[in-house]
């Protein structure tokens, strides 16, 4: 990928007793791409100094991608290992399509930042420490066994040291903040100095960092002062002999744009919806890690009249949206797989009464609690099939942080249209990554018409009598004169609608109810094919989350002069209707994912006698691109 | 309400009624059919939501919206319904399983939230739909089918876990005593917030003989005390009994009997804020005291759902923005020309 290469090399011994490298000269280079991770302990900021970046680089012009990576503790002890909280900005002066695998600067606020990041350096990425926490007890705490922590883990990289922690308390001694306080604006050093040492001007750091602070003024001046140290820091003990440059190279759409991660677009994309349809939004929630931030967002969007309502338990999420479904809402609930768990007795009770709900599942790590805070996509059988009974549904995936909104739209409008209830798949990864995202405009988006009975329809209605062709029931809101009806989940006679246990009739539910499912194959796109789609050796197929590493995977092996191609699932139930035509045409077929095979199994039973390679990982972790591009080239030499 | 005028008979569906013959549900059926037109309201705006059980069956045999949802779930599905749409009459239909062991949670949530929903619990102590088993509600050393040697668990007392949760309506009516269960009904409809109607109700084929001390008019002379807000709590089969506040307690004294009379018995006040008198009659049992019907406890409180949607309101008055792209304009953005 890229890379600053033109560091000096310096051995380290003891970071107290050597010396910022001095340049006489100082060189400005550009860079195509950059990764900057910035770690520290989980209460050091470094989720805003983040996002500050990423933010003001968006806003410059580049591309963005972004990855928090915090522990499931809130707090843990200080300096600590298990209390390490990272998050890292992949800027691109053209489009980027993952975090980045590896830092080429890294930003460690103590010594224990360093231990558990050291597997994210290269030989020539730079490091930024704080020497005032690399003291002998800051290095027992992260568990070194010697005073020389660089030795110790072997690192040969370029370091440029600050003692950040006494500039800052020096800096703010007259601010009236005490010690403490001032120790909290240590990620705005660090700031400064990244972007000092990335050519970026401060002015829109600062005009974030007041409208955060907007209502403590004294916080947000001392922020901007500490951020304004860090830049000059740089500057004047010249801590690097090059400075660079991530010029923007490629022009982006016009139009206006702002920051979001996946959450946030899901949650824009259900308002959106229900904008559309125009009808009230329902979220019915319960709070889980990593889904819990679409309940923060929603609630805050009441002047949109969007109703949220924090439910006792993760089945009561799922059965209040049912009921606000049953109301005529757009219903919508947000969890993650231990809550699609408790809630799947509801949703199969929304397949058999046929009603519209969107069930956001952001993807962790499993079984049981497994990784909170960690992401994988091993949810798509339980998503698919993991209900009693026969009962289908629609699953999609969403595959990156801004298709996040477009996934939830039309989740909702599939969901309204064809009366059933949708399983949207997210996941740790793009829920908390975050990009640069056009803002939409709503008329650009297909309108949203849900099958509501009209007055002619009155004479002989029963709820469930169905459009023969798409075999959707047509929808009557409690409240609606002459309608009145029943739902429930026993099961229905195909013609009255009343209760039934005829055999050939529950036969009869059970293939409509498969068929409605399957007609929405005609409502969805067609599978698209990218890179080599016509001679390719090889066909990457990959689904949800893992679209930017994937396809970072398919443009590397691209440039190396491979014929490879990637198909990236974003219906996965029903799949696009060309998929078998798709799978049947190339040479070899590997299915990557972050599971054990579950997309691979799904399309071996979809595809009669497919054969698939597979790529299978699960720490948790998002992929690294090198190491696909290294998989997948294997497989290509296989004979 | 509405212009138009409804009788009972709109309220009934066309779906023939399958409970046992003799059944508590029945009678309970035909009280609510009549106190929905006693109401007047508009049968397209009611909805009836059910959970699991024999009584969960409820809502089809009424000609309202209604959706017979699964086991346990009826309040936090109601709940949904009540804030999704603030203008529907929302009633819940729950047995003693449904609503106190499967559905307990939501129960006594929707209860504390004070969500707008009538919540009828039909209480026979048993549980009928799997043929014979001990509820909640089942007292101690109960003996069913999977109880042989009777229960070694205390039953809840329904009054007792709404209060629990902070209800401010509780009223009780006996399955087959039908205008003193249309006037409960009523009441807890007209009451704004969560309403808990415990229906004492007889299972004929698995707990007969359950609500024996209630079970006839003379019965409830003997056995019971139709409690009404301010009136004094007499009873008796010749009003010859009142209640008499002793120590914490309560106590049945004889009128006209050591000098005692009518001023010296309680007045009941449903509208009481404290709910510890409320509880004390609630928690009466026979034969020793008389079992407490009618309107025990009817507080006004802010309703949940209206909470939710004056809430929206308030904020709409403050925030002008009424899309999301107007709302996402506001925002940090910035232009790509």
């Amino acid at each position: 990928m890229l890379l600053l290469h033109n560091f000096t090399k310096v051995t380290r011994n003891n970071p107290k007793t050597n010396y910022i490298i001095m340049a006489d000269e100082m060189t400005i280079k550009d860079l195509e791409r950059v990764v900057v991770r910035f770690s520290g302990d989980s209460g050091d900021g470094m989720q805003l100094a983040g996002s500050i970046f990423s933010n003001l680089s968006a806003v410059l012009g580049n591309d963005i991608s972004t990855f928090p990576d915090f522990p499931a503790e809130i707090r843990a002890p200080q300096g600590t290992l298990s209390g390490v909280s990272g998050f890292q900005v992949h800027i691109g002066a053209k489009k980027v399509f993952t975090p980045g695998d590896k830092c080429d600067v890294l930003v460690a606020m103590n010594p224990a930042a360093l231990k558990t990041n050291v597997k994210f350096l290269t030989p020539q990425s730079v490091i930024i420490i704080d020497t005032d926490t690399f003291a002998k007890k800051d290095l027992e705490k992260a568990q070194y066994t010697t005073e020389n922590p660089f030795a110790e883990l072997n690192i040969h990289n370029q370091v440029i040291e600050a003692p950040i922690s006494s500039i800052c308390k020096e800096s703010l001694k007259d601010s009236g903040l005490d010690n403490k306080a001032a120790l909290r604006c240590k990620n705005m050093f660090a700031l400064g100095l990244v972007c000092w040492l990335f050519n970026r001007p401060l002015e829109h750091a600062m005009h974030m960092l007041q409208n955060k602070f907007s209502k403590k003024p004294s916080i947000a001046e001392a922020n901007i002062k500490v951020l304004t140290d860090g830049y000059n820091y740089g500057h004047n003990t010249h801590a690097s002999v090059s400075t660079y440059r991530v010029e923007p190279k490629e022009n982006k759409a016009k139009g206006f744009y702002t920051d979001v991660n996946g959450n946030l677009a899901t949650s824009y994309g259900l308002v959106a919806a229900a904008e559309k349809a125009g009808i009230p939004l329902f979220l019915g929630s319960y709070p889980i890690t990593p889904a819990t931030d679409i309940l923060h967002n929603l609630s805050k969007l009441k002047e949109l009249g969007v109703i949220t309502v924090q439910c006792e338990d993760e089945i009561s999420g799922c059965c209040s949206a049912i009921g606000a479904s049953f109301a005529g809402c757009l219903a919508a609930t947000s969890t993650s797989g231990p809550g699609v768990c408790l809630k799947s007795e509801a949703i199969n009770l929304a397949v058999i009464a046929e009603l519209p709900l969107v069930v956001v599942n952001v993807q962790r790590g499993g079984p049981s609690t497994g990784l909170p805070t960690k992401s994988e996509q091993t949810d798509l059988m339980q998503a698919v099939y993991g209900r009693n009974g026969e009962s289908p549904l629609v699953v999609i995936a969403a595959t990156s942080p801004t298709n996040c909104f477009d996934s939830a739209y039309m989740a909702s409008k599939i969901a309204l249209e064809h009366m059933t209830p949708v399983i949207l798949l997210t996941d740790g990864f793009i829920a908390n990554g975050s990009a640069a995202w056009k803002i939409p405009s709503l008329k650009d988006y297909p309108a949203i018409n849900p099958p509501y009975v009209t007055p002619e329809m009155q004479e002989g209605w029963k709820p469930y009598q169905r459009d023969l062709e798409t075999m959707v029931r047509s929808w009557a809101i409690p409240g609606t004169e002459g309608f009145q009806h029943r739902l429930g989940g026993l099961e229905k006679d195909y013609d009255t609608s009343a209760i039934s246990t005829d055999a050939s009739n529950h036969q009869k539910m059970t293939l409509t109810r498969q068929a409605k499912i399957d007609y929405i194959a005609n409502c969805i796109p067609e599978q698209e094919v990218l890179g080599d789609k016509d001679d390719a050796e090889l066909l990457i197929v990959g689904w949800g989350g893992t679209y930017g590493h994937l396809y970072s995977a398919l443009e590397t092996m691209q440039k190396q002069g491979k014929k490879v191609a990637l198909a990236h699932f974003q219906y996965i139930n029903p799949l696009p209707k060309n998929t078998v035509e798709i799978l049947k045409k190339y040479k070899k077929v590997v299915v990557a994912e972050q599971n054990m095979g579950q997309f691979a199994t799904l399309l071996r039973a979809k595809v009669p006698g497919l054969n698939v390679y597979q790529f299978n990982r699960v720490k948790g972790q998002p992929f690294n691109v090198l190491r696909l591009v290294e998989e997948f080239t294997k497989i290509m030499e296989e004979k | 309400m509405s212009d138009q005028t409804f009788t009972p008979k709109d309220f009934k569906s066309d779906q023939y009624v399958r409970w046992c013959p003799g059944c508590g549900d029945h009678a309970l059926l035909n009280s609510l059919h009549k106190a929905m037109a006693e109401l007047n309201i508009t049968p397209h705006n009611v909805a009836v939501i059910s959970g699991i059980g024999c009584s969960s069956r409820l809502p089809y045999y009424m000609n309202t919206y209604g959706f017979h949802t699964i086991h346990g779930r009826a309040a936090a599905i109601a709940t949904g319904v009540k804030v999704g749409n603030p203008n529907l009459s929302v009633w819940q239909i729950s047995g003693d399983g449904d609503a106190l062991a499967i559905g307990g949670n939501h129960f006594i949530h929707a209860i504390r939230r004070n969500v707008n929903v009538n919540i009828v619990l039909l209480n026979n102590q048993i549980y009928g739909l799997t043929k014979g088993q001990y509820s909640p509600t089942s007292p101690r050393g109960f003996v069913s089918k999977s109880s042989p040697y009777g229960t070694v668990e205390d039953p809840f007392c329904p009054a007792e876990l709404t209060f629990g949760a902070r209800g401010r309506f509780f009223g009780r009516c006996v399955d087959v005593d039908s205008s003193a269960s249309v006037e409960v009904l009523v009441a807890s409809a007209k009451h704004n917030g969560a309403s808990v109607v415990e229906v004492l109700q007889n299972c004929v084929i698995f707990n007969d003989g359950s609500q024996s001390l209630v079970a006839t008019k003379a019965d409830r002379a003997k056995n019971a005390i139709y409690l009404k807000h301010g009136q004094p709590m007499i009873f008796g089969e010749n009003n010859e009994l009142g209640l008499m506040q002793e120590g914490f307690g309560l106590k049945v004294v004889k009128l006209g009997e050591n000098g005692i009379t009518e001023k010296d018995i309680l007045v009941h006040d449903a509208h009481c804020q404290d709910n510890t008198l409320h509880l004390k009659l609630a928690l009466m049992e026979g034969p020793d005291f008389p079992i407490a019907l009618g309107v025990i406890r009817d507080v006004e409180a802010p309703s949940y759902d209206a909470c939710v949607h004056a809430q929206i309101e308030e904020v709409k008055s403050k925030k002008k923005d009424r899309t999301l792209e107007e709302l996402l304009m506001k925002g940090e953005i910035w232009e790509v020309k």
